[in-house]
């Protein structure tokens, strides 16, 4: 797998960092939901948004739009571009 | 029929035209007291020990593919009960015990080996922790020995002991761990529990979870729909699709963890090794491949293959444990679908839903534990209460803080 980083072009998987699920929003502190968010995960099958640190390259949060049946990278964007 | 040196001798005289198929590929029926979703060594197991020691007999395993198609014949059939925390090793010291009588219990060979694992430490700090988790088994009634630098050379003189960034320090062996041979034990179970009257159902699989004011009422399949008492789910790195037709959300990731086997060799490797400082650990099979494997590649996959990043890396892990592995050729490899779960323990319970059952988060781990875990969830099913040896292993651990996290690494199904 090639990640398409916006900054430094496809580099090879093996410079990122997973961090996974990226469609979690984190609720406020000491909210109930917080259980849900920390431990429970759709983990569904094809399409997945997650999020990957490019650790040995730009160092940047990328969201990537990945699917998880095939290992296809659709696309990768900055993560606080998403946030923001 | 029951397998003997009298049968095989009977069979021999009259050419092997006798034997009959091992068990009934059955079609569904429309209603079961218990209906168990996955056809792997936890499925089948469930059901077996359902029949045997809890007398039900009423009892279908719904398989989508060919049982054994899943991770019980893609595993690299190591048995061990070596964890550290008390909440685990219940579960897997006396998995280990059914394993050390099982093949008298099912009279089937499934070629159970104690041929001892060995982990091998590098550093004072990693012999510190080993000693404390060979304390806690020893606690818990497991067997543990501390071997140091000369105990290891004496069963293992051909590892690299003098490697300058990762000297063997010695290794914490557990004498009885080893291999089983892991198609084996889904035939056995599968046998075992058909003769005893239970359907296994092949090329079924669940579609939806039928559930009426809170109670399941059955499940529909791509071969119609069947009414059940009981549903358990054992369906491993499958759980969170799963579970997903009942609603609900699971502390699970699903993960690929790829294993190898090298062209077939000469007895080199008596037990199993795994290597302190990497992720690689290593055996040798019967027909002599090596078997080995590392991590799991780390991001969420349902693909059942992995990438070239982990190979590299297992091989790396190879070369610097053993260095002459590396004139073995590697014959083949392969990938399963992992249910990793957010503190690396299993989790075999209730769920909210009445009549719902939930067995799985087995990580890479759950193959040893397979006689025991259809052993407890048999036993929940049976009687609605959880089995002595499982009774940390629930549900709601995650939500009252009894986490089983082994690795204190928190929630981070990735790392476990
Ligand atoms: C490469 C690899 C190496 C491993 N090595 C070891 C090891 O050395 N030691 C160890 O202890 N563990 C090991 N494991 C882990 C171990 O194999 C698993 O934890 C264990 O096999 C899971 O339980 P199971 O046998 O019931 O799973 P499976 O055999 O995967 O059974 C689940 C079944 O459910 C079926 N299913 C899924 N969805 C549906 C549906 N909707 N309807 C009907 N059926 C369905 C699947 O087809 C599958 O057959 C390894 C795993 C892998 C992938
Ligand atoms: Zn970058």
């Amino acid at each position: 797998m090639r990640i398409p980083c916006p900054f430094c072009g496809p580099r090879d998987i093996t410079e990122f960092a997973y961090h996974g699920d990226a469609t979690l929003t984190r609720p406020a502190p000491g909210d109930a939901a917080m259980h849900d968010y920390v431990y429970l995960r759709d983990n569904p099958t094809g399409v997945h948004r997650e999020h990957w640190y490019h650790s040995a390259g730009c160092h940047a949060w990328l969201t990537v739009t990945r699917n998880v049946s095939t290992h296809e990278i659709v696309g990768a964007e900055m993560a606080h571009k998403e946030a923001s | 029929m029951r397998y003997s040196l009298t049968s095989l001798i009977t069979q021999t005289l009259s050419g092997h035209k006798g034997w009959k198929p091992q068990w009934r590929d059955a079609a569904p029926k429309d209603e079961y007291d218990i209906v168990i979703v996955g056809g792997g060594g936890h499925g089948l197991a469930t059901a077996y020990y359902l029949a045997k020691e809890y007398g039900l007999n009423n009892i279908a395993v719904l398989e989508k593919s060919w049982i054994g198609s899943g991770n019980v014949g893609r595993n690299t059939t190591i048995i061990r009960s070596n964890y550290l925390l008390s909440g685990n090793i219940a579960l897997y010291e006396f998995s280990l015990k059914l394993w050390e009588r099982l093949e008298q219990d099912f009279n089937y060979n499934a070629m159970v080996s104690q041929r001892g694992v060995l982990n091998l430490f590098h550093s004072d700090g990693q012999r510190d922790a080993y000693a404390r988790r060979g304390n806690m088994m020893l606690l818990n009634g497991a067997d543990a020995e501390l071997l140091d630098r000369d105990g290891v050379k004496k069963l293992y003189p051909f590892l690299n002991f003098d490697a300058a960034r990762f000297p063997i320090q010695g290794g914490l062996l557990q004498r009885r761990g080893g291999t089983v041979r892991h198609d084996a034990v889904a035939w056995g179970f599968a046998r075992g529990a058909s003769e005893r009257g239970v359907d296994v159902i092949q090329n079924c699989e669940v579609t939806g979870i039928d559930i009426v004011g809170g109670r399941v009422t059955g499940v529909t399949t791509t071969r119609g729909k069947i009414r059940a008492g009981k549903v358990g789910l054992a369906v491993a790195g499958s759980s969170s699709r799963v579970a997903a037709l009942a609603g609900l959300r699971l502390p699970i990731e699903s993960h690929v963890l790829q294993a190898f086997v090298s062209e077939g060799l000469k007895p080199v490797i008596p037990g199993v090794i795994t290597f302190g400082a990497g992720h690689f650990y290593i055996s040798q099979s019967d027909k002599g491949g090596l078997v080995f494997g590392g991590d799991i590649d780390g991001y969420n996959s349902y693909a059942q293959r992995g990438n070239m990043p982990v190979v590299e890396d297992v091989c790396e892990g190879g070369m610097a444990l053993m260095p002459s592995i590396g004139r073995a050729r590697m014959l083949r490899n392969w990938g399963g679908l992992v249910d990793m779960s957010m503190d690396g323990s299993p989790i075999i319970d209730r769920t909210d839903i009445d009549g719902l059952y939930l067995n799985a988060g087995w990580c890479y781990g759950g193959f040893k534990a397979t006689p025991g875990s259809g052993f407890v969830f048999a036993h929940l099913l049976a009687k609605d209460a959880p089995h002595p040896a499982a009774t940390a292993l629930r549900f709601d651990r995650f939500r009252t803080g009894a986490i089983l996290d082994e690795k204190g690494q928190g929630a981070q199904p990735n790392l476990h």
